[in-house]
């Protein structure tokens, strides 16, 4: 029973990451029709940002803290967007595909040649300290990564129903031509999805990588299994991305714990291709129409 | 539709000349490739490997090198692929080497030393995998013990010193992880020891909740853990975490600076044996140590002894036979000692068999505040 | 006039077979492996250049089939069994399961095909590590014997590069003939506006499963050739950034040009010896290119040298991309 509750802790804080990052990649795609397959690596990335500045820099954490936030806010968010995105939307989906697919391996070698090619230790936010709750030892890490990452999201939430500026978001991410006509400035609503994004990857980064050790090739499993959590949830709902990022991190614990670590990473892809073929709006999305 | 083919044929053209151009070499020198893991997997071991190389062929060249020849050494990535490791050895073997270096993946070695053997050079391998010398290739050797030799003494160890009856087993799913975990179980079933959990885990994995719940689920007296440095540093977090009370043991990897320094606090009371290492109490190996620091900024690794060394121990031979000689040279390493006071770039007493494997003192070691302490010298097995 | 045009098209044809033939004499063996890997890329990537290129199908599983392909041909042939048997079995094989995951796929819109492929790959590199018994696992098959064709025996590096040249030459007649046939006109109908062929008649899941299929038999046939070329296979090589590998070679070749793979394959596997000298970081100037290519080009380096020389081309979007940017 410990041993349960210790599993789904565990899982349900890796979740809640896989979460934060497929919650970007869903917004990415809502409004801009970009399929970023660099999203691992933009996880990955503002780490070094943080380490550059301590290293490099000579900055203290809370200040590199800072500075790599708005490292990533500039160039994952702006310089990405004006960059690679608006040059490419024009010529159609799949050259942007392809340009964010060289985009990761241009992220992840580079931080491998001028950073280090090893895994970094990287700073705790918080004292690594345990709590026992029912006779399982649980990581107070855990628990503040749950909570930042649900208060984030329910942040976002809020912002996207309750404010004016998210609910032109929301009008642009469903009918662009609509919206424009509505005088909604759509290219502005857009960039501030990118930076949203950029917000949340950074936020993600931070939480993870005190456990994880910031290594260039993090973003590699956690790119592929945020895709998953984005389509298995719902590509059309920012809930569902959250529900898909939670299961696939519970799942992967219980099916290593439980049946077979060798093939734990296939679950989460038979999950993908059980969703894709029989319920392609996810398991809490909406259907959608296409236009003849 | 012509200018498709036209472009096509031109880039076909060019890169044939490119390619066969020859490069080349001045005959002043003598040419000692080195094709290794820079990227992949086996990043960080390649990486250490080619310092200790590059550290090695340096200091020699400031002192004439070897014969009055400057060596002249390229470093080739693998990429942790067999297949390219390959190509890469082939390409060595085209500039006409003296000997090869590396590459430290078994895979790979397996694969390619198969090249080097029909070319009759000599290749001075990282590798650990027992078969690697006994393929019957008279031009392998080894710079580390093969894991047929290194498992019997943890095996001993986790018998007589841990008193163990029952173990939990933790191996990394690659051909490192497989084939220590595959000698591993044999020496365990050997000794009538049980293993009662076998966990496989991937590389570059991050949550090791459910292996941690699965081992502590299997009430085993120890725990082996053969994984590479950030996995194991990570699983010896998490495992500290969960409060696996049980030893934690390892085979030099688990006991490595680099996861002392990632596992912090979760890395003490780790043991195991080391088979080499730059943190044993030698003086030789200390003053490494500090050169390699000075010159590259990080600690080395064993990997990077290995690769040190090994260039020393080519010049050494070398100069004994007076000559570059291939076969010379393999002749007379097997079955040859080198103690430090012959060759000081031995650091310290190795001997190789006619196999190609070596013999070596080794170390029993436990982490003490955040420092590999070692607690028993282990004799070498021949002699 | 278009007498004089075929002419230097024939004349242009002659003169690379004349180089590709003349080549392997002036270089080393490694050099020759380069050749020799070049022709197995390109066989792989006018697979996907089939699939994607002609029939407009994003697939991320032909690393997959390259996988299939090989282990296919690794076991029979250290079994024992005749090479040119093991070869038509990886083909057919290959074929069956293209078409079954094809079957319910295909079914899906553009970007869920590339996860589904995606999941594809991730699913049998897992099962070729896992599967000792069939595939020795992480160990992978050594010793691949290199056929012998109606007694000329391939094993050296310079022969077998023939081989693998004639087996090249082969495919590109065939799938030269079926681009040109109706079934290449039905593919490239579907490439261009799916709805309008459908209506038109043409049945569009038959013939795009049969594009996929091909695809993935040529992806079958490349790995094939490609056990005894590096005689050891291990799954390593045949995980999702094969894939990617191969999608970047179509595209930076030009997508739904015929010779695009070609000169795609070209460029991936001779770039890092072209930038040898900059000591690792072939791969950020090989991502960079990538890049500015799409921002600039995204019809490839075939398209850069059809803008160059044909100027009177309508668009300058490739021929796979057109259809992208009207479909919903």
């Amino acid at each position: 029973m410990t041993d349960l509750v210790q599993l789904l802790v565990a899982g349900l804080a890796t979740g809640a990451i896989y979460a934060l990052v497929a919650v970007g990649f869903t917004l990415l795609w809502q409004t801009s029709q970009t399929i970023n397959f660099a999203q691992g690596e933009f996880v990955m990335v503002p780490a070094f940002f943080v380490l550059a500045a301590m290293k490099f820099g000579g900055a203290s954490f809370p200040v590199a803290l800072l500075l790599g936030l708005i490292a990533s806010l500039l160039v994952l968010g702006v310089l990405f967007k004006k960059l690679l995105v608006d040059p490419m939307i024009r010529h159609g989906v799949l050259p942007l595909v392809i340009s964010t697919i060289a985009l990761a391996l241009f992220l992840k070698e580079g931080v491998k040649e001028f950073y280090a090619a090893d895994a970094q230790p990287f700073p705790a936010l918080w004292a690594t300290t345990n709590i026992t709750v029912v006779g399982a030892v649980i990581a107070l890490q855990n628990l503040v990564i749950i909570g930042v990452a649900i208060a984030a999201i329910a942040a976002l939430q809020w912002f996207l129903a309750a404010t004016r500026t998210g609910r032109s978001m929301q009008a642009t991410a469903q009918n662009p031509l609509l919206a424009r006509i509505l005088g909604i400035r759509v290219e502005r609503m857009i960039l501030y999805t990118f930076l949203i994004n950029a917000g949340l990857v950074a936020l993600a980064s931070v939480l993870i990588s005190p456990i994880y050790l910031a290594k260039f090739s993090n973003g590699e499993t956690l790119g592929l299994v945020a895709f998953i959590a984005a389509i298995v949830g719902g590509f059309n709902q920012v809930r569902g991305a959250i529900a898909g990022g939670l299961l696939l991190g519970v799942l992967d614990n219980l099916v290593a714990a439980y049946v077979s670590t060798q093939y734990r990473g296939a679950i989460p892809l038979f999950l993908l291709i059980a969703v894709i073929l029989f319920r392609p709006q996810g398991l809490l999305g909406r259907a959608e129409e296409r236009s003849v | 539709m012509k200018f498709h083919i036209g472009t096509a044929a031109v880039s076909v053209l060019a890169s044939a000349v490119w390619l066969g151009a020859a490069s080349a070499q001045a005959q002043q020198t003598v040419n000692m490739p080195d094709v290794v893991e820079l990227s992949g997997p086996g990043a960080v071991s390649g990486t250490n490997w080619r310092d200790g190389v590059t550290l090695a062929v340096d200091e020699l060249n400031a002192k004439g090198g070897i014969l009055g020849r400057k060596i002249v050494t390229t470093h080739s990535d693998t990429q942790s692929n067999p297949g390219i490791s390959r190509a890469q050895v082939q390409k060595a073997l085209d500039g006409d080497p003296y000997v090869i270096l590396g590459p430290i993946f078994s895979g790979s070695v397996k694969v390619n030393m198969v090249l080097a053997q029909q070319a009759e050079v000599p290749q001075f391998t990282g590798a650990e995998a027992a078969d690697i010398t006994q393929a019957g290739n008279p031009y392998i050797f080894r710079t580390s013990f093969g894991q047929q030799a290194s498992m019997p003494k943890i095996a001993n160890y986790i018998r007589d010193g841990v008193k163990a009856k029952s173990v939990a087993l933790v191996w990394v799913n690659n051909d490192f992880g497989k084939g220590g975990r595959d000698n591993f179980a044999r020496e365990m079933a050997a000794r009538g020891i049980k293993v009662t959990v076998d966990i496989s885990t991937e590389s570059g994995q991050v949550d090791f909740a459910a292996d941690v719940v699965k081992v502590k689920s299997a009430n085993a007296d120890a725990v082996f853990v053969y994984t590479n440095e950030e996995e194991s540093a990570r699983f010896l977090r998490e495992a500290r975490k969960q409060g696996i009370r049980v030893p934690l043991i390892g085979e030099t990897t688990l006991l490595n600076q680099k996861v002392i320094e990632l596992a912090g606090d979760a890395a003490n009371g780790v043991r195991g044996h080391v088979g080499l290492s730059a943190d044993v109490p030698v003086a030789a190996i200390q003053a490494f140590k500090d050169k390699f620091i000075k010159r590259f900024n990080y600690s080395p690794d064993h990997n990077a002894i290995k690769g040190y060394t090994a260039v020393h121990a080519i010049r050494y031979v070398t100069e004994k036979i007076g000559k570059f000689d291939r076969k010379l040279l393999a002749k007379t390493l097997h079955g040859l000692t080198i103690t430090p006071q012959m060759e000081p770039g031995i650091l310290i007493e190795t001997t190789w068999d006619d196999k190609g494997d070596i013999d070596r003192i080794s170390f029993l070691a436990e982490v003490v505040d955040g420092k590999q302490r070692i607690t028993q010298t282990l004799p070498k097995l021949g002699k | 006039m278009t007498r004089a045009r075929n002419l230097s098209r024939a004349i242009a044809a002659l003169a690379v077979c004349a180089v590709l033939v003349a080549a392997p004499f002036g270089l080393k063996p490694y050099g020759i492996y380069l050749l020799s890997l070049w022709a197995v890329m390109t066989i792989a990537a006018m697979g996907l250049n089939l699939t994607l290129g002609y029939a407009g199908q994003i697939s991320l599983a032909q690393a997959a089939f390259v996988g299939i392909g090989a282990y296919t041909a690794a076991i029979l042939t250290t079994q024992g069994w005749p090479f040119a048997l093991a070869f038509l079995l990886s083909a057919a094989l290959c074929f069956a399961i293209g078409w079954l995951l094809g079957y319910p796929a295909l079914r899906v819109q553009h970007h869920y095909l590339a996860f589904v492929t995606l999941a594809f790959t991730t699913l049998v590199f897992l099962v070729l590590r896992n599967e000792e018994w069939l595939t020795r696992g992480i160990y992978g098959i050594s010793g691949i014997p290199r056929p012998d064709v109606l007694g000329w025996s391939t094993g050296a590096p310079r022969d077998y590069y023939f081989f693998c040249l004639g087996m090249l030459g082969l495919v590109t007649l065939a799938t030269g003939w079926l681009v040109r046939s109706p079934w290449g006109r039905a593919f490239m109908a579907l490439r261009e506006n799916p709805i309008r062929a459908a209506s038109l008649g043409v049945d569009t899941r038959r013939y795009t499963l049969i594009a996929f299929a091909l695809g993935s038999a040529l992806g079958g046939i490349a790995g094939a050739l490609y056990a005894p070329l590096v005689q050891f296979i291990d799954p390593t090589p045949f995980a999702l950034g094969l894939s990617l590998n191969l999608l970047l070679m179509v595209i930076v070749g030009g997508s739904g040009f015929f010779f695009g793979p070609f000169l795609g394959a070209l460029v991936s596997v001779l770039l890092p010896e072209w930038l040898r000298f900059t000591e690792g970081l072939y791969l950020l100037i090989y991502a960079a290119f990538v890049m500015a290519l799409m921002a600039f080009c995204p019809s490839g380096l075939l398209g850069i040298a059809e803008r160059l020389f044909r100027p009177a081309a309508k668009t300058d979007d490739p021929p796979a991309l057109r259809a992208r940017k009207t479909a919903p």
